[in-house]
């Protein structure tokens, strides 16, 4: 096991110590999970949206991961308030959530990544959940932050069966 | 990015009481200690000890009284059967690929046990490139080794063995004279090396009555200064050195002595050694109240490794589930209170530590997991402050957590 310095910067750490949004939101009109405990992140998040404007109300989140993790995923839900789904979906890239953060140590950019993951997949959802056609804007592909998510949450499965086969063959000796 | 490292040490401004429980990964330097390097460093014995004038001279002189020390601490027949080197790392680096250099064309089979430290394992991995062949012994839920397989593991081509006397994560005391005893039998031949660097000062360790033929010893794992570490050789192994250069008083490590770091390390061996059941007792019972007191204020734990008396005094490893590590680590830090995760954030997952996936643990709970080591230095208030604290820090990472991942 390696290690490296992670120097986090102010807002990384101020929103790790009093995370906005944080919590379950008991009147969301979607909720979206992204990412898996054995990878060492994965977030929910809460979006109540009002659906005549076509508008995010409000975003909350829940998180098990690091503190860039937890930052990430929080001013995500700070980001998307107001916006439209639309401007939600085109806006919000974990390269903008990086800047917005201050910057994050590289080894942590996954954590953005993440955190965005779990908002498109929210907002794919949502079309999903009411049979609404999927707005022109919304491409059918997944974008690169939900592909992500999936990979992690693909990784994660493979590690789990690895473990498994390990854990049967430690069984048997 | 370091310009960050001023306002995160702000954020600890006006914290009341620190302990400190890293010592897996660096340690506290008591005064005491630091007090005896200080004139080395440019008051006396500052020469090269193999040169021909007076501050040469008082340096041979005072490594030769350190070897002595050093030696005598772990039973050794002669001072020479120690070699300084700037850390356990490199007596560990040495050991493998020393034996392995020394011994080829007789074998090129290295068998160590799946726990053993990276500093081993990723010695013993890269070995394969140079022709050798590896082979990881399992451990069972408390990590101790299997020795049924590692008799079948030894053979004819077998030059070494690498067991840590202690595992540095886990504490579980090997058992290393049968294990010495098991790999002799079957080819009297094979070196055997044993990183005893977590059981140095913790539990007895006398290389003569275990029959090691290689040890490896850590300063900073018994409270010495940092970059310094030592090799036992039992006299008649032979081993290449791995680093060429000017050799001094040692003939397996080239270099200039580091004078001050040598003197640093004897005299925190010598505090470790001085009352060395009391040490040991004293650092048994702030672990036991330590643990017992997580596990009386905090649910969903695992105590990772054994319980009994084979396992270090000093060694606490509990995975706390429903919190991840490093999340942890850094609000403990904000109330003072110091310790290290079991995983380590890589570019797109957390590694989890290959001893707690080794014995049996998930990776969700490998990732909850602190390690923690007191010290004779601690004591009952530290333990107290630490369990004021640690269960208002993992309540509020739980908090965060909520019902994600939760199944």
């Amino acid at each position: 096991m390696s290690r490296i310095p992670l120097p986090y910067n102010p807002k990384v750490m101020d929103l790790f110590r009093h995370p906005k949004n944080l919590g379950k939101m008991d009147d969301a009109t979607v909720v979206a999970v992204a990412g898996n405990p054995a990878c060492g992140d994965m977030i929910t998040f809460y979006l109540k949206i009002d659906e005549t404007e076509q508008i995010i109300e409000k975003a909350q989140f829940e998180s098990y991961g690091c503190a860039a993790n937890i930052a990430t995923s929080s001013i995500v839900t700070e980001m998307v308030k107001c916006l439209t789904l639309e401007k939600a979906w085109e806006d919000i890239t974990w390269k903008k959530v990086t800047e917005e953060i201050g910057g994050l140590p590289s080894v942590k950019f996954h954590c953005g990544v993440l955190a965005v993951g779990a908002l498109k997949r929210a907002i794919r959802q949502y079309y999903k959940e009411k049979g609404i056609a999927p707005p022109s804007w919304m491409p059918l592909d997944h974008t690169f932050e939900e592909k992500q998510a999936l990979e992690e949450e693909e990784l994660a499965k493979t590690l789990s069966k690895r473990l498994k086969i390990e854990e049967e063959k430690k069984a048997e000796k | 990015m370091v310009e960050n490292v001023k306002e995160l040490l702000k954020l600890h401004e006006g914290i009341t009481h620190e302990v400190y429980l890293d010592n897996e990964n660096s340690s506290i330097v008591p005064q005491e200690v630091v007090e005896e390097m200080v004139p080395y460093f440019s008051k006396k014995a500052y020469g090269n000890p193999t040169l021909t004038h007076k501050p040469g001279w008082e340096a041979f002189e005072v490594i030769m009284n350190c070897f002595g020390k050093i030696s005598k601490s772990v039973g050794a027949k002669n001072l020479e059967d120690i070699t300084f080197t700037p850390g356990e790392t490199e007596a560990n680096n040495l050991a493998i690929m020393g034996s392995c250099f020394a011994q080829k064309g007789k074998g090129k089979k290295i068998v160590i046990s799946e726990i053993e430290p990276i500093n081993v394992l990723q010695v013993a991995e890269m070995m394969q490139k140079f022709g050798f062949t590896m082979q990881k012994i399992p451990v069972n839920k408390e990590g101790f080794v299997n020795l049924e397989k590692l008799k079948e593991a030894v053979d004819n081509e077998t030059i070494l063995v690498s067991i840590s006397a202690v595992n540095n994560e886990i504490g579980t005391v090997q058992p290393i004279k049968e294990a010495v005893d098991i790999v002799k039998a079957k080819n009297p031949n094979v070196i055997f090396h044993s990183d005893a660097s977590d059981a140095y000062g913790r539990i007895p360790f006398n290389v003569q009555e275990l029959n090691v033929d290689l040890a490896t010893l850590s300063s900073y794992k018994i409270q010495g200064p940092r970059g310094m570490g030592a090799m036992y050789v039992k006299e008649g192994i032979n081993l290449e050195r791995v680093l060429e250069g000017q050799i001094g008083t040692q003939k397996l490590w080239p270099g200039v002595e580091n004078t001050p770091l040598i003197v640093g390390f004897a005299k925190a061996s010598e505090l470790a050694f001085q009352n060395f059941e009391a040490n040991a007792a004293k650092m048994r019972m702030l672990r036991d109240k330590l643990v017992d007191g997580m596990f009386s204020e905090l649910d969903d734990l695992r105590f990772n490794g054994p319980k009994s008396d084979k396992r270090s005094p000093d060694n606490a490893n509990v995975s706390i589930l429903r919190a991840e590590g490093e999340a942890l680590t850094i609000e403990l830090s904000l109330s003072g209170v110091y310790v290290s995760s079991g995983s380590a954030c890589s570019r797109r997952l957390l590694q989890p530590s290959h001893v707690l996936i080794a014995i049996g643990r998930i990776f969700e709970e490998a990732h909850g997991s602190i390690l923690m080591k007191v010290t004779r230095s601690h004591t009952e208030e530290d333990i107290a402050y630490v369990l004021r604290v640690l269960p208002t820090a993992v309540n509020r990472i739980r908090g965060i957590v909520g019902s994600t991942g939760v199944h």
